[in-house]
């Protein structure tokens, strides 16, 4: 029993070193995506000290969107641009209607709120462009469809191309965000906001500009992502389910933290992947779906505030 | 100080308050309350109080517990909106504002239980005070060269004065949550004034302290007040301060002004004795 824990996976990893390669890769593209989605809830969270729930949908409502104006008869790139345009609007939407009348509420009562815009956007979305599942508009935004075969190792390892450029924006995508956190005056006041909404008032931070824009990020963020999980399987609604994998991705690398995400989402992808493949057949199979919840619950016990998390301060 | 550039160094030689407005003349009133009411539901936290606080001076305002102090404050900043009554800035009238908008103005505050940004650094919570200083937009900050680095730069000098003339320099990269409550006071008053005011209100900026806190604490005020001209409105219970520091002093007993004047005048009212000590009725 022990050997078959300990040691034979590794022997098998050293066996068939390109089977390895494939796992890590696949591991590493689910990574990448896990990230991206987790970094649209850094965002809110950093500003506004609130996690929301309605991520998830909001990956699904943006991808919608973009599926749907192009169904009925927009041009993909008009359809990209004003899916951009609907989700400044959305922005601007739940910093008036949510966020303004909560200013000061307790983090519990923001929570909650997203919840509630979870199932409007359920329910919008549906309303506008129907439930049923669609097909993502890969090849109408000239983003590449087909595999790449390397061989390697004595083997062959296939790659998607669409993994591929995913992979690429998503870095880009990460990067200009993670230096924009560090020390800009935006950045600074985002995580005032996130401290305390009445002190970031008293210096003269606007709270709803700051809204705005976090949101429309997180926005922006969604749509990235759900273009990509899109292009993978298809648009729909479950992908919601998909999206909540970020909390584990969360609770690894800190709720707070940009590159925490990242890593996050990397350690869950590639362990999500190599678990299955190798130690899945233990137990039956089928790990994948809550191997990710289990890293992140034995974490939770030995550092709360994740890898890259802001330390929590309490002076009692 | 609105829209006026950021050019040469002060008489004290420091950047820090080398602009000043002075549109409004030593001894004229900067800011009057007039005739404001505020409600709550049924609850009258202020009924009809009208006061002026003068250029230069220090302004008390005290009075006994729930007698609407911090409610005047959050009003003059702009966090409540008063349903009555008018309040003039450097003579603008307004009815409602914003308090990003009184920030703008010039009014600056700190709060009865510390408000500072716990996870940031000493540097960080001064420097976030500086905010509206920074006028390099969202594109040039994603660059974090050039321009935008630069004015981070310029700015980091009048914190790190800052920083020097209230001596923490101890705590100048510790996370803020962890220092004791008397830094806290001090590392927010350095926040309040990095937005470089003209009216600074402070709402009882010595609470919790022991003595020798206190006397730091009161001779930055007085520093602040003299060397940096800045008008100053503080709300405190220690009456030995407020007799010390202030100009003149106005009382507040359940949302009504029951006295105003010169700190012996206040002392010898009558109505002033009854509120503090109780009257039988």
């Amino acid at each position: 029993m022990l050997y078959n824990i300990f040691i034979d996976p590794f022997v098998q990893m050293a066996g068939a070193p390109d089977l390895l390669v494939q796992a890590l890769w696949d591991g590493l593209v689910s990574g990448v995506l896990y990230a991206l989605i987790a970094l649209g809830f850094v965002l809110i969270f950093k500003a506004s000290g609130v996690f929301n729930f309605a991520q998830g949908i909001m990956v699904v409502f943006a991808a919608l969107t973009l599926v749907g104006l192009y169904e009925k008869g927009v041009p993909a790139w008009v359809a990209l641009a004003l899916t951009l345009v609907v989700m400044f609007l959305l922005a601007v939407a739940v910093e008036r209607v949510v966020l303004r009348p909560l200013v000061n509420q307790p983090d519990i009562i923001l929570f909650m709120a997203t919840f509630g815009l979870t199932y409007f956007l359920i329910g919008f979305g549906e309303l506008v462009f129907g439930g049923n599942p669609k097909a993502m508009i890969t090849e109408q935004l000239g983003l590449p469809r087909g595999v790449i075969d390397v061989e390697m190792l004595g083997g062959r390892v296939s790659l998607q191309k669409i993994d591929i450029a995913a992979a690429i924006i998503a870095s880009i995508m990460v990067a200009a965000l993670a230096v924009f956190f560090q020390k800009t005056r935006i950045g600074r006041a985002l995580r005032a906001v996130a401290d305390s909404h009445k002190a970031a008032l008293s210096v003269g931070i606007s709270l709803n500009q700051i809204w705005v824009i976090v949101w429309f990020t997180a926005g922006v963020v969604a749509l990235a992502a759900g273009i990509m999980w899109g292009a993978r399987s298809e648009v729909s609604f479950a992908l919601e389910i998909v999206a909540l994998k970020a909390l584990p991705v969360l609770v690894l690398g800190g709720f707070t933290s940009v590159p925490g995400a990242i890593v996050g989402g990397l350690i869950i992808g590639v362990g999500e992947k190599l678990g299955e493949f190798y130690w899945g057949p233990l137990v039956g199979g089928g790990i994948e779906t809550w191997l990710a919840y289990f890293i992140a619950l034995a974490f939770l016990l030995f550092r709360p505030q994740g890898l890259f998390g802001e330390k929590i301060i309490e002076r009692i | 100080m609105n829209g006026q550039t950021m050019s040469g160094q002060g008489m004290n030689g420091l950047a820090l308050f080398s602009r000043r407005d002075d549109s409004v003349a030593k001894g004229e009133p900067l800011l009057t309350v007039e005739n404001v009411s505020l409600r709550f539901g049924g609850v009258k936290a202020i009924s009809d109080v009208s006061f002026d606080i003068r250029k230069g001076e220090v302004r008390a305002i005290i009075g006994p517990n729930g007698a609407g102090k911090t409610s005047m404050l959050n009003v003059i900043n702009g966090f409540y909106h008063p349903q009555e009554g008018r309040i003039s800035f450097r003579g603008q009238t307004r009815r409602r504002m914003r308090p990003s908008h009184a920030a703008a103005q010039g009014i600056s505050r700190t709060f009865q239980n510390v408000a500072l940004f716990k996870g940031m650094s000493t540097l960080d919570n001064i420097m976030a005070g500086r905010t509206l200083h920074m006028k390099r937009g969202f594109f040039w900050q994603l660059w974090r060269h050039g321009p935008a680095l630069d004015e981070e730069i310029r700015h980091r000098r009048v914190v790190e004065e800052i920083i020097d003339f209230l001596e923490i320099e101890a705590v100048r990269k510790t996370p803020v949550g962890k220092l004791p409550y008397g830094l806290q006071k001090r590392v927010e008053l350095g926040r309040a004034l990095a937005m470089e005011p003209d009216l600074l209100l402070l709402d009882e900026p010595m609470a919790g302290m022991n003595l020798e806190e206190k006397e730091d604490m009161c001779r930055f005020i007085l520093d602040v007040n003299n060397a940096f001209g800045v008008t100053i409105a503080l709300i405190e219970h220690d009456m030995g301060v407020v007799m010390d520091l202030s100009d003149r002093v106005v009382v507040l007993e359940y949302g009504r002004k029951i006295a105003d004047g010169a700190p012996d005048e206040v002392k010898a009212s009558q109505a002033v004795i009854d509120a503090y000590l109780g009257v039988a009725h």
